[in-house]
């Protein structure tokens, strides 16, 4: 289901705190990488003429993986290519991402898949995973060819951008993608309430005057689907969570048995609706920012497990396309280079999120909603690390992304916690 | 040969100020509203003496951007900007480069090459304001961007108040109408939430926002709460945001049943505003419109010295900081 080149590194990590929550390792180690697989953790290794890095001080954890890219390919190459979204993910410490399929065309036949696959292979500097569209062209009238899809490598099925809005289509999905084994991933909006929104509906929208997009516009579509996933037994994984009213519905399907996951963006974790009064369009994002009980509400989904996922719902857009009016500019912001810088400074320096909490949400959560060997530090292991300096701080500017586009909204901010090494599936992707 | 110094200081020109902009009431502290209110009064006296026009803004200019039709408030800004002696240009966005789609940004950049002392703009978007102070080095004053915000509306209208009822702080003030669509009523809000008058928003349930207390006011859904108010101030029902399918109200008829402002519906004395245009017969019964408790054409012309005031004031002593720093922080990020 992963398209992209395996590495056959040989290198050692020397003294570097190696967390893996799941494998229960804890502590102060060596880590030895032979021929792209780990060979071995320990004290005083031998190097084997090795590689060594230095990784004193620095935190060595199961390398990212984000369940939601927008990589703008085929269509929108001057936004984003593979090449330059798989090297931006690696600046992130990602090993693995998966990608949306709302390109231009659209990803609904195996031939465009195919063909997305192989520059994968050939360009991507992590491994990408690609969605197929779960309707022709996402017009949300036929299911595309599932079977014939999955076959070609999709890593599950997706309309995102935009809603399954039919309730019968919706099961028919449902139904039909349980033969090929792999994900239905929703994008939660009722289109006749979210008609026209620009920000979340509420006390701020009421101020600047503009179109609100309801938290129950989200949350009515959430309660739907999971209801429909009840009644056919089958699982899926809701998108971007934004709402608190959301978070509790999933929290009572996976109560009653719903295989449901979920996930969330770091700007809905780290931002409010409050951020809209800059009228920058950088904070302008489907689903919107919402109010500081839903990032609340979010926050505790995360921590507690109800959302299993950190996404970025990394979405490159053209400089002019945002230098715009707020209510001109398109929704989506980028993320891949920033997600853990933000999060470790919104939440984990703050004491809101526990730094292993955080790693495993961004790693071992994602890759197991979508059903991908989760990545982890144990002895045969494929290399998928990222080695992170949590004391290493930065001003994030335009100039330092590997993106093609430089729409973050956290522009100017300064943020802690730097990755300095990704190794994905054996091999070096990032060295900062 | 001794030095000739000027003893006067009020006949120096104008000293440059450091830019500043006009985009929300939000800018202003109430100081500020007073200094601008009392600018106004002064130009009004000088207007009465028949001085009809004063070197004050001599060799500034005075632009004004207009994306949407608009009758009172670019007249009054071209107007005002005349009386005090700048030269004037008026761009519309039909016949010019707008229209080949070029991108504000552009426009802004284009018109910022003249420097320009004061953009004045209007624009159906949320925001255009904040877009055009990026890119030029120009005062900007917002004459009104999409759903957000028409502070010099809200100006004219705390000036209208105090002129004919000798305060602002104290009174009741009943908004009455379409307020989700209304950049008049959130500057009205603010601007007299701010002077310490209490508002109170009346109209139909779809036509409040959600969440508009939270700027300091109340809300009713029943007309009869406008009864209690010092003045009823009607908002015009926009008939291009009530058509067929919006569903905001059934019909326009309804609506008037219901919530016009009519004799009836009014004790005597209260006093009625409206920023025009009107629809009469729908929002308001043309017998009021026309009573002699209607400020609507005392609005009108407190529009042409309020607006004089607030070119006056940002090409003099400046109105307000606020904005000019978030503006300055958007365009560094």
């Amino acid at each position: 289901m992963l398209f992209g080149k395996q590495g056959r590194e040989d290198l050692i990590v020397r003294g570097a705190h190696v967390i893996d929550t799941a494998a229960g390792v804890d502590a102060v180690l060596d880590v030895r990488v032979d021929g792209g697989t780990i060979a071995q953790l320990g004290t005083n290794l031998e190097t084997n003429a090795h590689r060594i890095v230095d990784g004193r001080g620095l935190v060595l954890a199961p390398a990212f993986v984000d369940p939601h890219v927008h990589l703008r390919t085929p269509g929108r190459e001057d936004e984003e290519t593979i090449a330059s979204g798989t090297a931006a993910a690696a600046a992130g410490g990602y090993c693995a991402i998966l990608a949306m399929p709302n390109t231009e065309p659209v990803v609904d036949s195996a031939a465009v898949l195919g063909s997305l696959g192989e520059t994968a292979e050939a360009e991507g500097e992590v491994p990408v995973g690609f969605l197929a569209a779960i309707t022709r062209n996402e017009d949300g009238a036929e299911l595309t060819e599932m079977v014939e899809l999955a076959d070609a490598g999709a890593a599950g099925f997706t309309d995102d951008g935009r809603p399954v809005v039919a309730p019968g289509l919706m099961r028919r999905a449902l139904q039909y993608s349980s033969v090929t084994g792999r994900r239905l991933a929703l994008h939660c909006e009722e289109p006749t309430l979210s008609k026209n929104g620009q920000m979340h509906e509420g006390a701020v929208s009421a101020e600047l005057g503009f179109a609100g997009y309801p938290s129950v516009a989200e949350s009515l579509m959430v309660e739907r689907d999971l209801a429909l996933a009840a009644y056919e037994g089958q699982p899926l994984h809701l998108m971007h969570l934004s709402a608190r009213e959301s978070v509790e519905a999933l929290s009572r399907a996976q109560v009653a048995g719903v295989v449901a996951t979920g996930e969330v963006t770091p700007h809905h974790l780290c931002l409010t609706d409050e951020a809209v009064r800059s009228l920058d369009p950088n904070v302008k994002m489907n689903p919107p920012l919402r109010a500081e009980e839903d990032r609340q509400a979010l926050i505790a989904g995360l921590r507690d497990g109800t959302i299993a996922a950190v996404a970025t719902d990394h979405a490159p857009h053209a400089r002019h396309e945002k230098e715009v009016p707020f209510e001109a500019a398109p929704f989506g912001v980028i993320g891949l280079e920033t997600a853990f810088s933000a999060l470790y400074t919104h939440l984990v320096e703050p004491g809101l999120l526990k730094l292993d909490t955080l790693l495993e949400r961004m790693s071992a959560g994602p890759a197991r909603a979508y059903g991908l060997e989760p990545p982890r530090i144990a002895v045969g292991a494929p290399a998928n690390l990222v080695m992170l300096d949590l004391q290493a701080s930065r001003r994030v500017s335009e100039t330092e992304f590997r993106s093609r586009s430089s729409n973050s909204w956290l522009l100017g901010e300064t943020v802690k916690g730097q990755v300095r090494l990704t190794i994905a599936a054996g091999r070096v992707a990032f060295d900062g | 040969m001794a030095e000739i110094r000027v003893m006067r200081e009020d006949l120096l020109p104008p000293k440059e100020p450091p830019r500043r902009h006009l985009i929300s009431i939000g800018d202003l502290q109430r100081e500020d509203v007073e200094r601008l209110l009392g600018t106004a009064r002064n130009f009004e006296r000088s207007l009465e003496r028949e001085l009809k026009k004063l070197p004050t803004l001599r060799g500034k200019t005075v632009v004004n951007v207009f994306y949407e039709s608009s009758t009172r408030t670019s007249s009054s800004f071209e107007l005002a900007a005349k009386r005090l002696s700048a030269d004037t240009m008026s761009i519309k966005s039909t016949g010019s480069s707008v229209d080949k789609g070029e991108s504000l940004k552009d426009t802004a950049l284009t018109l910022g090459a003249y420097d320009p002392d004061v953009i004045v703009i209007r624009h159906p978007q949320i925001g255009a304001p904040q877009l055009v102070a990026r890119y030029t080095g120009a005062h900007i004053v917002n004459a009104g961007d999409g759903k957000h915000q028409h502070p010099t509306q809200a100006l004219l209208d705390l000036y209208t108040i105090q002129e004919e009822l000798g305060r602002i702080e104290g009174l009741h003030v009943a908004i009455v109408g379409d307020v989700l669509h209304s950049r008049v009523a959130r500057s009205n809000i603010q601007a007299l939430a701010l002077m310490g008058a209490r508002v109170t928003l009346v109209g139909p349930p779809p036509l409040i926002p959600r969440g508009i207390e939270a700027m300091g006011c109340e809300v009713s859904y029943e007309i009869d709460a406008i009864k209690a108010a010092d003045v009823v101030y009607v908002l015009r029902m926009q008939q291009e945001r009530m058509a067929e399918g919006a569903n905001y109200v059934p019909s326009l008829r309804e609506y008037t049943a219901r919530w016009g402002v009519t004799p009836q519906r009014l004790r005597p004395g209260q006093k009625v505003m409206h920023p025009g245009p009107m629809n009469r017969g729908v929002e308001i019964d043309p017998v009021v419109a026309d009573a002699a408790d209607a400020l609507i054409e005392q609005q009108v012309r407190s529009g042409l010295v309020v607006r004089m005031a607030v070119l006056y004031d940002l090409l003099t002593h400046g109105p307000a900081g606020v904005q000019a720093a978030a503006v300055h922080e958007i365009g560094a990020a």
